[in-house]
């Protein structure tokens, strides 16, 4: 860091903002241009900016999510995972294939697994939606599968992770002693493209036994 | 695969309560309605841009479509059954367990847990050509691009090729012709029942279109017969992907054995055509015959009679050789 900017940064906290809060405002300033960006590129502002016929327009719904319910203006065809990421600003899930084929945008839906990206937002009214960042408890105890793919070191880049570790939360709700094989099958609708499914699956292990209170 | 363009045009989107509300927007909305069932095979259609429907018709919020029933001749599958729902339920498991285990084999667990069977034997083909928006036959235009010597064609058509060579990826679809399923189709007030073979298209009938559904129709249920229950109902699949993949070839073969003969018998094969395939001269050629390797082989050869496979696809001739015979052979796996 060069002289200056730390003359710079020091001034500001002596002026009562703290460096942290300054960082942290340039992140958020240059977030809001990058998801506006995201969506309005290519002829997406075109479409968006067309005359919306009579029902096509955004509709105030009402969805709930890790048990609290959000007031979100939504268009019918907007899919789940960019309502979650870029409407709630819940970007634990993440968008990889958005074609249903990935699953790194897994959540659950009332218990069931589903495809974020493949799950319009509006069919998902009046249902309990479940993301990444509703497993922590209250207390900051982590749910057993983060605790296992901490303990496990489950992933390398981990931006298949939310999905893995959602898809394993449902599994284990049915299955507390799952084999290798059942969650090799369970979870064979995620990719992993740093190819860990050894240590993944290792984590499920872990993280039942956990669950189990092994 | 498609240029990644993640937002969905303008549709209007309607979430009726009823079938009775659902078939009243088809008929009012025609050939601009879309059906929207689990959304899986919708969903890419959309985002590519392929296809752009005005209207789009969510059927989720309809529980009495999602219905498994016993009837007093069968087992009634609503057409918004999940796939998990056919897989996990005890009636078709004691019953029809090729049927689930057909189901099972679709698709990814979380497909399964959305996807419908009415999407799953209603689902478009998988063609690269027509689905990344070539204007291909399929698409309204005059060409088929897959079939050409240069054309990439591993995936496609080995039988009943006409203009089109996209093939018909659904994996319950066989199982539900071996099993004499009958579709029950409404469209306003009429309700129409057809059987399995004549539900599905091909492209000699209407290139535009998998299944003999028409704008303003809607699939309300499939009713599977007791007929074949508890038969003796074979069905495998190969794939590329053991996980999850479309069917490179599959086949569903129903037989009633008596005293070691074969009384009666269905065999059925999807992946190689347009549509799934009843291979009637297999099953008159080895019907009154013993339930033995000799059938099984003779049955495998009679199968690949007048396939015409393109370029790239040849080895689907052996596979589907091998998967007739094997279905006769063999005992059904299910599991």
């Amino acid at each position: 860091m060069s002289q200056e900017i730390i003359e710079l940064t020091e001034e500001t906290a002596q002026q009562g903002v703290s460096r942290r809060g300054f960082i942290k405002g340039a992140i958020a300033a240059s977030a809001a241009v990058s998801s506006s960006n995201y969506l309005f590129r290519a002829n997406g502002g075109a479409l968006l900016a067309q005359s919306a016929a009579a029902g096509a327009v955004e509709r105030l719904i009402t969805v709930n999510v890790n048990g609290r319910s959000r007031r979100v203006q939504v268009p019918p065809m907007e899919t789940l995972s960019t309502t979650l990421r870029y409407t709630m600003g819940l970007t634990g899930t993440k968008i990889g294939c958005d074609r249903a084929e990935c699953g790194a945008c897994t959540v659950l839906v009332d218990g069931v697994s589903h495809y974020a990206c493949s799950t319009l937002t509006h069919t998902v009214r009046g249902r309990e939606v479940t993301t990444i960042e509703g497993l922590e408890g209250e207390d900051g105890t982590l749910h057993p599968m983060q605790q296992a793919v901490l303990e496990e070191q489950g992933f390398q880049c981990a931006f298949c992770m939310s999905g893995f570790i959602m898809n394993t939360v449902a599994l284990l709700n049915e299955n507390q002693s799952p084999t290798r094989k059942d969650a090799a099958e369970w979870l064979s609708g995620n990719l992993c493209r740093c190819a860990d499914y050894d240590k993944i699956l290792t984590s499920v292990e872990r993280a039942a036994a956990i669950t189990r209170g092994a | 695969m498609a240029v990644i363009r993640d937002v969905i045009p303008q549709l209007e989107l309607f979430q009726p309560g009823t079938a009775d509300d659902a078939l009243a927007l088809l008929s009012e909305h025609g050939s601009d309605a879309w059906v929207f069932a689990g959304g899986l095979d919708t969903l890419d259609w959309f985002k590519d841009r392929v296809k752009r429907p005005k209207v789009v018709v969510d059927l989720g919020g309809i529980d009495s479509l999602r219905e498994i029933r016993t009837t007093a001749d069968g087992i009634e599958i609503g057409a918004m059954a999940r796939l998990i729902d056919v897989v996990n339920n005890a009636d078709i498991k004691a019953q029809f367990p090729a049927l689930a285990f057909a189901a099972k084999s679709a698709a990814s667990p979380q497909i399964r847990n959305v996807g419908t069977i009415g999407g799953n034997i209603g689902q478009d083909t998988r063609c690269w050509y027509y689905r990344d928006g070539w204007t291909c036959y399929r698409a309204g235009g005059n060409i088929c691009y897959a079939s050409p010597p240069t054309a990439m064609n591993r995936e496609h058509c080995i039988l009943g090729a006409s203009r089109c060579v996209a093939v018909n990826p659904s994996d319950t679809a066989p199982v539900l012709v071996a099993l004499e399923a009958e579709m029950v189709i409404r469209r306003g007030s009429s309700e129409r029942v057809i059987p399995a073979d004549e539900f599905f298209v091909g492209p000699e009938i209407d290139i535009e279109r998998m299944t003999a559904l028409e704008p303003g129709d809607l699939l309300m249920s499939i009713r599977i017969p007791s007929k074949w229950a508890g038969a003796r109902v074979y069905f495998e699949k190969v794939r590329d992907r053991d996980s999850w993949d479309f069917p490179i070839v599959n086949v569903a073969t129903a037989i009633k054995e008596t005293g070691g003969s074969i009384e009666d018998v269905r065999v059925v094969v999807n992946g190689v055509a347009p549509t799934p395939v009843r291979l009637t001269a297999v099953e008159s050629a080895i019907i009154g015959e013993s339930l033995n390797e000799q059938t099984a082989e003779q049955a495998g050869n009679v199968s690949i009679q007048g396939v015409a496979p393109l370029t790239h696809n040849g080895f689907k001739v052996n596979l589907m050789k091998n998967l007739v015979k094997r279905s006769i052979r063999d005992e059904p796996m299910n599991a």
